[in-house]
This record gives structure tokens, C-alpha cells and sequence, in this order.
């Protein structure tokens, strides 16, 4: 790339796309460039990134809104909620381990990307809380869609469809997103398990109790003293609640301890952003989902690392960056009928690879007229999600 | 009254012909007929929720399997016929409103619940089972599908994905696009796509979200993968009865701001209280201009904590009355009202309007003081009723059908409440979609390059703009390509 663009504005990001489209030259569309290596090296001649659109633009507590500038940082809108009691449902993970990044992800790209965390399986993704968003099309239009309201179901929802088009349909220049208040008390049950499909099965059956059940994970290698996988369920609410609940389902397990409190989140905090994974650097990561039952099978398709979230049915493998594993993994999911991601890898091979599941062929079709009605000039983010596309 | 595109005359000179190519696709069975297309039995289908509006179909199709309604998208997108979807015909915003040259393709035939998964908190229905079936499936193993609207009885799961469905539980659990994992879509070409899966986000664009919601402007839906959730314990509900609207909107502020998320939240103005009292004498309190409804889940045990906490907070805006529910019976009583309100309000006025628009919560005092003086200016009744933690308002216009300025005043009271819906921050729709009732509206909310961008997807989809036209997009502005000339007025 011979350079990056940070505009201060939005009216910037809309010049810097007509000036694009005037070139025909594409462009690496991109927040703090956080998660730069996931999916697939974007060929643009130059980068356009959102990270000099900053600020929370509109919150209220009480409505359980909240706008800011696609640029704002993570942390900044974390805390501004906490200061209210108030969180992300979703969950975001922060994935600067992972990729190795100094700087953290920014609303545009945890949206754009639809990235969620532990508690996607009970409260919904990143995508779901998107109320609204304000964005540049490929001509530099600047559009929006739905609004700064809970409920909402006026024409196209394209919030839904530019939460996870990983910046290859549109810029976000401002989004809108619904959020809770935090709860009081988190605790988790955890239950030592023989293997990872019993460990889905404990999964199953505190996600299938009526106490609420707010995180569902298993741990490959054990927890502090517990040997072996773990089976983790989390309860998150006021404190009787929680106590009570936890009461409740560690009495279904023979074995079950208590984490509470502090542990318990930073335990949450660590399988969200793939700490227990323990991929080494220079390995990849992909990404499954699936039915649940199905997890402990794809866990097993490298024979390598892995960590289960999501009841089960969100499956994280660790492994050597191999076209070879990547196949394993593409012939595992496609058993399964499971999402696949190479979440990360070194440029050569996601460059080689298919990095996401196949469209059928009368979907990509009309995908590729739904890119031409966005970005006509094919401007934003090319090969990012497909090759050649 | 609402504008509708001319029929093609070249699909009415073809009606015979077209009829019977849609019978050889769906014959006659043990179900009934395939096809309908005489008068008489066409004129159920010739309107839906939106009762003011009617027109009857070339024909309506019945088929029973997604490789029917394959072959009947095929057959229209060739011979450039006009398709309407259906479900149970529950849409108050007249989305299945037919038109003259166009062919209806009913759903409820399509009724079968094909798969339940308990360990992995799924089920696969067709798109014409109810609502209110999918949860009659699962509850016997305690499970429950979340999203509620006041319409479950009858409406279908099909209709529900197609208008992003709500109800007075969708504060908590979301609303339909919240709780859907998979579909099997049908394009206009008659190609069968799934679409997710049995397990959620999966990788690639996010067909599944674009689709929900999407009116049937972008293709049918045959199948649906649903999130089943296992209940809570148990749930109870309270009221607490207000002596304006002003502080009952303080009131819910406080308990939102406590961190209380309640699964419902239900706010109803004075009119609303005696319409509903009349009708299902739940114990409504007659003296009080506004009244909230509040509902908790867990165990007995976290309920009263739960709404002991709730009364602390009501109890600081000098509450007329609170009265919390001492057993599920209690509770029953208490939403008995509430949910009777559409038929409580039918029984003080021969008709009604059911708006629904969206405001930020903090906006509805004002908004509801707007709304009393254009009652007054157009000497038409409304009450009120809103899902209050979500901003989700329904104002119920009274008018009399057999007089029809009473109609016209009635539509443009409508009108005006929306657009005052979209002044405050909020928007045109929260629940019941566009359909044709808020379709000339749009340009309030939207720009035109706005609204084109949306048409612009919809022709991704639906080149020919033969899927449930006239619908959601304003006649004006529409792409050469839809073909949809209208006689000057």
C-alpha cells in the first residue's frame, strides 16, 4: 500500500472515497487496523481507516443507547458505559494478543467484523444490538439505516447487513448499538469432565435450566486445581439471583466448584479474547460454528489445541499454519455442516485459501449484485472475504 | 386512501392460461385445491389485518412444499406475473394485500414441525406453522419460543420472519431476528438457498439478517430454523397505576436506571385502561391516567425480590395504586387485559387503527400530550398503549368505517402521529412493517438516495420487482426495470 488516509470526518471519509472511485484505485478499508490479519490481505493500492472519527455522540443510560463515531475505541465506550453501570452485550473480544496488535479495535471494526464473546449464546452478537449505523457507500454517499431506537423495522435492514461485511460493502462512519445494564454478580459453576463431549453435554444441560445460564465454555486443560477439561456455566445477575442459580446447578453436577467474582470475570475475559486456547505465535487459529453436539467432533478434526464456547457450537482450533490442516479443517465442517474461519494466519496461506465457507451459486449471485449496488466501482476491501471478490 | 399500481393488462388477457399452469404445479389433493381462483373463494384472501383495503387476486396457490414454491417463483418471474405472499393474513400494515394481477402464494398449507433438538436448543418448522405452534411443540419439555406478538394465536412463523415480528416479551429475549438460526429461502428464479444453519453468525454476509424483515420484497420463505430457550421457573406480574403520563414515564426511566431489565414492561394511558377494564374486568385502576404493567421470571423467591425492588421504585412517584400479583393466576388476570386491548378498543368503536412507531422512551410524555391535541383537532378518539421499555407505541384510532370522512381523518391522524414518531428520533415502524399503510411515508424518514440505496437491494434480489410490490417503497421513484405504470389520478 503506498499510504493510509485517516480523515478527521466523515465528510473526509466521503471525499476520500469519491477521490478513490475517481482513480479506480480500490481501497483497505480498516479502523485501528486491529484484526488486519484475519480473513483475507485486502489488494488495495491505498488504506482509508476510520480512526480519526472519534466519540460517544449520543447516550442514554435510561433508553439503553448508545451512538459513537465508528473510530472510538473500544475501551472508551466500555468505560463510559461502566461509569453507568451499563456494558457491550455482545461481549466483544479484544483480539490484540491474538493478532499482536498495540492498538485496540474500534467500534467500525468489532461491528464490521461481528465479533462477539461468551455471552453471544445467551444475549445475542455484536450484530443483534446494532440499532443503527451512518455510512459511505462506494459512490460517497453518505447513507443511513434504522435508527436510534430499540424497536425498529422500517425498509432494508442494512445494519445486519454491514455488521460482518468486514468493510466490503460500505464504510461506517457511525453506529448506534443497544446495551444493558451490567449485572451485579458473576459467578460460574465449573464441572471437571472426562472429555470434551461430556463437557458439551454438561453444556447442554445447564443451558437447558431454567437459572439463565450466561456463558457456556469448555477448557481444554483444566482450571487451577480442576485437572483435565472443564465445563464452565456462568450466571450473571443480581447477587440473590446468583447465588441461588449457582446453588442450583452445581447441585446437577457431582464434582462442581464455585468461581466467583473476580475470578469468574477474568476467567470470561480470558476465553473471550482465546487466552486458554493457548495458540502458540506462529500457529493458526480458525473458528467454527456449529450445532453444539457437533463441537467436541470438530475439536478433534486437527487433533491439536481447542477451546468450546457457546454451549459447544463455537469451536476454536490451534495448529501448525498448514494448507494441509486447513483442508482437515474445511472437510471437518463441511461434515457438520458447521461455519468455518481461518481466523488467523500467516499472508501466504490465507491468501491461498478459501478463508470462509462457499457461497451456493445462486447466492453469489445475487451477492455480487448486492456489491454492485453498494460499491459499483469495487472499491472496498477486495478479496477480503473471497478471492476476486 | 392509498394509490395501487395498474394490473398488466398482458397478465389479465393470460389469466386462464396462468391459472392453469399454476394447477399443473399444485394440483388438487387431499388438502383441497391447489389453486383458487374463483371469486367467491378468493374473497378471503382479498385482504389481511389491514381490513380497509381489499382487492382480490388473479389467484391464490396453496402448495406444499418448498419444490412447489420453487416452481410457482419460476413460472411468475417468466411470465412476469406479480407474486404476494401470505401467511395467516394477520398483517395490520397490509402486507399481504393483493393486487389484481397478482398471484397470492398462501403458506398455510406448509405447516409441519420438522425437527426439534433439545440438547441443541433448536427447532426446523415450515413457514406456515404458527407462532404460538412452535411453543405448544416444546413446552411440554419446558421450552418456549421467545418472540410473543399479540397476533400468536394466528399468526405464522413465515409472516413473523418476513415482518421481523415483536411482541411484549421482546425486551428481553429480542425480537424474531434475534431468535432465528437458519432458513430455507426461495428466490424469484425459483433457486432453493439455505440460509444459516442450525447454529448462529455463520461466516459470510448476513443473508439471514437482510431477509428478516424484509417484507417479501426479496423472496419467500419456506423453512425456518428457530432458537428454542428454556423458560424460567416462573414469572409474575404487578401494576402500578399513575396520575400522569409524565411521571409513569419517570417511573419506567427509574427502573430501567436501576438495572432491572423486567421481560415486560407495559405502559397503557387512560383510555386504554377503561377500554380494557370494560372488556376483561382485570381490576384495572379507573382512577388513574396512566398504568404500567411489569413482569419478572425466576423463582418465587427471586420474583419477590425482584418486584419488591420494583414497588421501591414506583413508590417514589407517588404511585395511585400498586398491586402486585400474588399467584400466576393473579398474573394471568393482569395481562388478561392487556392482551384484550385490541378487542376491548373494538368494542367502543366499530373500527379502529392500530398505529405502530417508535420513540426514544424519555420523548413520551410529549409525545403523548401531541398526540391528545391532534385527537382533539381531528375529534377522533386514541388510546394508547406502549411497549414502554423498548419505545414501541401503539395509539388505537377510533373511527367509524360506515362514515368516510371518519376513515380519511382517521388515516391522516395516522399519519401524523408517525411522522411525529420520527421528529422526536424515533421511526415509522417498531413491529408491524410498512406494508402499503406506512409505504407513502418513507420519504419521511429516509432520503430519497436513501430509499433508493434499499430499492437497489430489492432489485439484487427481484430484478423484475415482481415480489409483493407496491409495498414498503413509495410508487414514486421506483426503477424502470419495476414496470409499474399508474393512471394519473
Amino acid at each position: 500500500m503506498s499510504g493510509s488516509l485517516a480523515p478527521a470526518d466523515e465528510a473526509g471519509i466521503a471525499a476520500a472515497v469519491l477521490a478513490a472511485a475517481a482513480a479506480g484505485e480500490p481501497l483497505a478499508i480498516e479502523g485501528n487496523g486491529s484484526k488486519a490479519g484475519l480473513l483475507r490481505p485486502v489488494q488495495a493500492a491505498r488504506g482509508l481507516s476510520t480512526r480519526g472519527l472519534t466519540g460517544i455522540t449520543l447516550y442514554k443510560p435510561a433508553e439503553l443507547v448508545l451512538s459513537a463515531r465508528a473510530g472510538t475505541p473500544i475501551p472508551q465506550i466500555e468505560a463510559a458505559l461502566a461509569e453507568h453501570g451499563q456494558h457491550l452485550i455482545a461481549e466483544p473480544p479484544d483480539t490484540r494478543a491474538v493478532f499482536g496488535s498495540d492498538l485496540p479495535a474500534t467500534l467500525g471494526g468489532i461491528v464490521a467484523t461481528n465479533l462477539s464473546g461468551p455471552r453471544r449464546i445467551a444475549w445475542g452478537s455484536m450484530r443483534d444490538h446494532v440499532l443503527g449505523v451512518r455510512f459511505v457507500n462506494g459512490q460517497g454517499e453518505v447513507l443511513r439505516s434504522g435508527g436510534r431506537v430499540l424497536k425498529n423495522v422500517t425498509g432494508l435492514d442494512l445494519c445486519k447487513l454491514l455488521a460482518g461485511s468486514h468493510g466490503t460493502l460500505g464504510i461506517m462512519t457511525e453506529i448506534t448499538l443497544k446495551v444493558l445494564p451490567a449485572p451485579e454478580a458473576s459467578a460460574t459453576v465449573a464441572v471437571p469432565v472426562a472429555d470434551l463431549a461430556e463437557g458439551v453435554r454438561v453444556l447442554s444441560a445447564g443451558l437447558g435450566s431454567p437459572f439463565g445460564v450466561s456463558g457456556a465454555a469448555v477448557l481444554p486443560e483444566g482450571y487451577e486445581a480442576l485437572r483435565g477439561p472443564v465445563a464452565l456455566l456462568r450466571i450473571e445477575d443480581f447477587i440473590p439471583s446468583v447465588a441461588y442459580r449457582c446453588g442450583r446447578l452445581a447441585a446437577e453436577f457431582p464434582g462442581a466448584i464455585l468461581i466467583e467474582e473476580a475470578a469468574s470475570r477474568a476467567l470470561w475475559r480470558a476465553i473471550r479474547d482465546l487466552g486458554p486456547l493457548g495458540a502458540a505465535p506462529g500457529e493458526a487459529i480458525w473458528r467454527l460454528s456449529a450445532r453444539p453436539s457437533a463441537g467436541a467432533g470438530l475439536a478433534a478434526c486437527l487433533g491439536g489445541r481447542a477451546l468450546l464456547d457457546w454451549g459447544g457450537g463455537l469451536v476454536w482450533l490451534a495448529a501448525e499454519a498448514s494448507e494441509a490442516n486447513h483442508r482437515r479443517v474445511m472437510a471437518a465442517a463441511e461434515a457438520a455442516s458447521a461455519s468455518f474461519t481461518l481466523f488467523r494466519a500467516p499472508d501466504a496461506l490465507r491468501a491461498a485459501v478459501p478463508v470462509i465457507n462457499a457461497e451456493a451459486a445462486p447466492l453469489a449471485a445475487i451477492a455480487a449484485r448486492i456489491k454492485a449496488a453498494l460499491d459499483p466501482g469495487l472499491l472496498f476491501n477486495p478479496g477480503r472475504m473471497r478471492a476476486g471478490g | 386512501m392509498i394509490r395501487q399500481p395498474d394490473p398488466k393488462p398482458e397478465v389479465l388477457a393470460r389469466a386462464p392460461e396462468i391459472v392453469a399452469a399454476l394447477r399443473a404445479i399444485v394440483p388438487d389433493g387431499p388438502l383441497g385445491h391447489g389453486v383458487i381462483s374463483d371469486a367467491r373463494r378468493l374473497k378471503p384472501y382479498e385482504t389481511d389485518g389491514l381490513a380497509a383495503y381489499r382487492q382480490p387476486p388473479l389467484a391464490v396457490v396453496l402448495p406444499t412444499t418448498t419444490e412447489q414454491v420453487a416452481a410457482l417463483l419460476a413460472y411468475c418471474n417468466r411470465m412476469g406475473v406479480r407474486v404476494v405472499p401470505r401467511g395467516a393474513g394477520t398483517s395490520l400494515s397490509g402486507g399481504a394485500l393483493p393486487l389484481a394481477d397478482a398471484v397470492v402464494i398462501g403458506m398455510m398449507r406448509m405447516n409441519q414441525i420438522l425437527e426439534i433438538d433439545y440438547a441443541d436448543r433448536f427447532a426446523v418448522v415450515q413457514a406456515g406453522v404458527t407462532n404460538i405452534g412452535i411453543t405448544k411443540a416444546v413446552e411440554a419439555a419446558g421450552f418456549f419460543y421467545a418472540p410473543d406478538p399479540s397476533s400468536q394465536l394466528a399468526c405464522m412463523i413465515g409472516g413473523n420472519v418476513m415482518m421481523n415480528s415483536g411482541g411484549a416479551h421482546c425486551l428481553k429475549y429480542g425480537v424474531t431476528a434475534n431468535n432465528l438460526l437458519g432458513l430455507t429461502f426461495v428466490s424469484i428464479e425459483g433457486e432453493v438457498i439455505k440460509i444459516g444453519g442450525d447454529h448462529p453468525d455463520a461466516a459470510g454476509l448476513d443473508w439471514l439478517g437482510l431477509i428478516t424483515g424484509s417484507e417479501g420484497q426479496l423472496g419467500l420463505v419456506t423453512e425456518v430454523t428457530v432458537r428454542i430457550l428454556r423458560g424460567p421457573e416462573g414469572a409474575r406480574a404487578m401494576l402500578a397505576a399513575f396520575d400522569g403520563n409524565e411521571v409513569a414515564g419517570q417511573a419506567v426511566d427509574a427502573i430501567i436506571g436501576s438495572g432491572i431489565i423486567p421481560v415486560a414492561l407495559e405502559f397503557m394511558d387512560r383510555p386504554a385502561i377503561h377500554a380494557c377494564e370494560a372488556f376483561a374486568h382485570a381490576g384495572y385502576p379507573l382512577d388513574a391516567e396512566a398504568m404500567l404493567i411489569i413482569e419478572v421470571e425466576g423463582s418465587v423467591a427471586e420474583q419477590d425480590d425482584m418486584l419488591a425492588r420494583i414497588r421501591d421504585i414506583c413508590a417514589q412517584f407517588n404511585p395511585i395504586s400498586m398491586k402486585v400479583a400474588e399467584s400466576a393466576e393473579q398474573s394471568a388476570a393482569i395481562w388478561k387485559g392487556r392482551k384484550g386491548a385490541f378487542g376491548a378498543v373494538g368494542r367502543i368503536s366499530p373500527d379502529y387503527l392500530c398505529m405502530d412507531g417508535t420513540i426514544p422512551t424519555s420523548q413520551l410524555p410529549f409525545t403523548l400530550r401531541r398526540i391528545g391535541e391532534m385527537s382533539a383537532d381531528y375529534g377522533l378518539q386514541v388510546a394508547n398503549i406502549f411497549h414502554a421499555g423498548d419505545g414501541n407505541l401503539h395509539p388505537l384510532i377510533m373511527f367509524d368505517a360506515n362514515d368516510a370522512d371518519s376513515f380519511v381523518r382517521a388515516e391522516k391522524f395516522g399519519a401524523d402521529i408517525l411522522r411525529l414518531c420520527v421528529e422526536v428520533g424515533g421511526c415509522l415502524t417498531g413491529e408491524h412493517g410498512v406494508g402499503v399503510e406506512k409505504r407513502d411515508l418513507m420519504g419521511v424518514q429516509f432520503t430519497a438516495r436513501e430509499l433508493d440505496q434499499q430499492r437497489a437491494l430489492k432489485t439484487a434480489f427481484d430484478p423484475q420487482w415482481l415480489l409483493n410490490p407496491s409495498k414498503v417503497f413509495p410508487l414514486d421513484g421506483l426503477p424502470a426495470s419495476a414496470s409499474m405504470p399508474m393512471a394519473a389520478e
